[in-house]
């Protein structure tokens, strides 16, 4: 059982993972929020971005992590960026909203299949896939942390409220929440609405590549490591409501905390059963979630 | 009498008559054909065309129709297949479909009474993730319930059993999806389709409708996990719950095109057999081919085959039927 004393290190380790999955998380949000695709190959970015950093890194150039973050960065937005111009505009134009959501989500599960198997074909000869970075740890009034979940934690964080200011704060920002909340008037007030849209999307993927870029620094990386960290960012973005960069991070948090307890308690094989039944009472009792907006 | 005109006013007996035909071929089938191994080998492909045809039809039963997408033919798939692993060999098969029909049923009452009243959003998001939920439950059981991972099961159905029990599942499944169209419920479920808002103010109660349809549908997964779970010879969480039972169906679904009841069936005859094609030479680049069909389907043939291929009879069918008149003025003349 849980004694008195493992509390800190819980919170502690619970804030750690709760950051990366609040960065996963308000990817998806930008990506379903605005683009209004529920992509359910999310996590196949943040696949890319880990791998892409685990290549470069076992490379002969052995480029830092940190470095090749904004590589990963660029890759994935460019990806996203051209999904949406190409695929999801094409939808987007021939279909009502709400044949919409349907379609881009089948498509969407389609992308699943190409993306794994297109890692798998490149890297699958690789048997474990692990980078060794900044890898001891630091004694902190009691807790012991790790240095490179302490380092992906400071720069999920930055780039949380990097993101909240630039939403809130920039022009371009503007046009994304006017976007999110009616884009057809949106359009006639003169914002390319195509063109903020694709943005958005590729925004979410850039996201989710630097978040799998971070997450290649502690954690081994694998082809199949996408579809547990798209149900991890769903959850995470219904736990915190949809279109809430804050609610991003509560969720995290909350998530964070959830999970550190369960392996502390070896209970590890349960998280994603007990993710769910989060979930289940949150949908019962506030489909909104805990920041969204009715 | 003219052919055509005789095809027009019997055309509902032909097609009968031709289903029947095909249907007496594929039952006497296991019966022909020259050398055992050969025989079993193609039976065993045909049985696993006819499980996709089962999970391919009930998904297009309901969310084609519904228009909510069910992103769980595996988890009820699974469930059938992991009741099976565990109950079966010491209760007859019987038993074993009874309580996989309990099972799904409840589970996916509970599951449509929480998600089905919220958008249509949520049920996917909820039915994308169930697969794992259930999975990871059973894995959680066997590790530290059972302290063994994995059933072996000593007493497989034999692969003959397998395609007869699958066939009569497709064509349940097929005849169900039939009077499903034409029945009360299933104009229900059509109106909620077009429009959920439109449908509550006419007086149809649109959760009880979406429930027990998604419910319903979900015992043909179930029963066909149960029948494969009874011939495979060793069951875990893995194989069981694979994503690909979720995944294949869905692409034959909408390959195939949900417009037409035939639609599915055409997606469950071709990918199979693609499979068992390519597979062996090109492991890793045919899951990439199916995703790239999907993403185009959706993309260019938003109706799926069944669309250009209605449009090419039909047109078959005037140029016929318009030489056939001609033909008849000739004759008058």
């Amino acid at each position: 059982m849980l004694e008195a004393e493992a509390i800190p290190g819980i919170i502690v380790n619970g804030l750690l993972r709760g950051a990366i999955f609040a960065l996963v998380a308000l990817g998806l949000n930008l990506q379903y929020g605005v683009g209004k695709v529920f992509n359910i190959a999310y996590g196949e970015f943040l696949m890319v971005g880990a791998l892409v950093t685990f290549m470069l890194y076992t490379s002969a150039a052995g480029i830092d992590p940190l470095v090749s973050m904004i590589i990963t960065g660029s890759i994935t937005f460019l990806i996203g960026f051209g999904l949406y111009r190409t695929m999801f505009t094409s939808l987007r134009n021939r279909l009502p909203p709400a044949a919409f959501e349907g379609s881009s989500l089948l498509a969407a599960f389609g992308l699943i299949y190409i993306f794994q198997n297109i890692a798998l074909l490149i890297s699958g000869d690789i048997p474990s896939k692990k980078i060794i970075y900044l890898n001891y740890s630091r004694e902190f009034l009691g807790v012991r942390i790790p240095i490179n979940q302490l380092v992906a934690f400071g720069i999920a964080i930055a780039i949380g409220v990097a993101f909240y200011i630039f939403v809130n704060r920039s022009r371009l920002g503007k046009a994304i929440r006017a976007a999110a909340q009616d884009p057809a008037t949106a359009g006639l007030m003169g914002i390319n609405i195509k063109l903020v849209l694709a943005l958005c999307f590729g925004f979410g993927a850039l996201l989710a590549g630097v978040a799998g870029s971070l997450v290649s620094t502690y954690a081994s990386v694998s082809e199949v490591m996408g579809l547990g960290y798209t149900v991890t960012a769903i959850i995470v973005m219904v736990l915190g409501g949809l279109g809430s960069v804050p609610g991003s991070f509560v969720g995290g948090f909350i998530l964070g905390i959830v999970s550190t307890i369960l392996v502390r308690l070896e209970l590890s094989s349960l998280l994603v059963p007990i993710y769910y039944g989060i979930f289940l009472i949150l949908l019962i009792a506030r489909p909104t979630g805990i920041l969204g907006k009715r | 009498m003219q052919i055509t005109t005789f095809i027009s006013t019997h055309r509902k007996l032909l097609i009968g008559g031709f289903l029947l035909v095909i249907l007496i071929l594929l039952a006497t089938l296991p019966f022909y054909g020259p050398d055992i191994g050969v025989r079993e080998n193609i039976i065993f492909k045909i049985a696993t065309i006819l499980m996709y045809a089962v999970l391919a039809v009930s998904w297009a039963m309901f969310s084609g129709v519904i228009g909510y997408m069910s992103l769980a033919p595996a988890a009820f798939f699974g469930l059938g297949i992991y009741i099976t692993a565990m109950l079966w060999g010491e209760v007859p098969l019987v038993v074993v479909y009874l309580a996989v029909m309990i099972c799904c049923f409840a589970l996916a009452m509970l599951i449509g009474l929480v998600t089905l009243r919220l958008k249509g959003i949520y049920f996917a998001i909820f039915t994308f993730g169930l697969v794992f939920l259930i999975s990871y439950l059973f894995l959680y059981y066997e590790l530290n319930v059972l302290h063994q991972p994995g059933h072996t099961n000593n007493n497989p159905i034999s692969t003959q059993t397998l395609y007869f029990i699958m066939l009569g599942l497709a064509v349940a499944a097929l005849f169900t999806a039939y009077f499903l169209r034409r029945s009360r419920l299933g104009l229900a479920m059509r109106s909620i389709g077009g429009n959920e808002a439109a449908a509550a103010h006419m007086g149809i109660d649109t959760t009880m409708v979406k429930v027990l349809t998604f419910a319903i549908t979900t015992l043909f997964m179930g029963v066909a996990g149960a029948t494969y779970g009874a011939a495979m010879s060793f069951i875990d969480p893995a194989t069981a719950f694979s994503l690909d039972y979720s995944f294949k169906p869905i692409l034959m679904a909408i390959f195939g095109g949900m417009g037409a009841l035939y639609g599915p069936v055409i997606g469950a005859i071709v990918f199979p057999i693609l499979e068992f094609q390519l597979s062996s030479d090109f492991p890793l680049y045919f899951p990439i081919i199916f995703g790239v069909i999907l993403v185009l389907t959706v993309l260019y043939l938003p109706g799926g085959v069944a669309v250009p291929i209605q449009r090419l009879g039909t047109k078959l069918w005037t140029r016929l039927t318009a030489k056939g008149g001609e033909a008849e003025q000739y004759a008058n003349n």
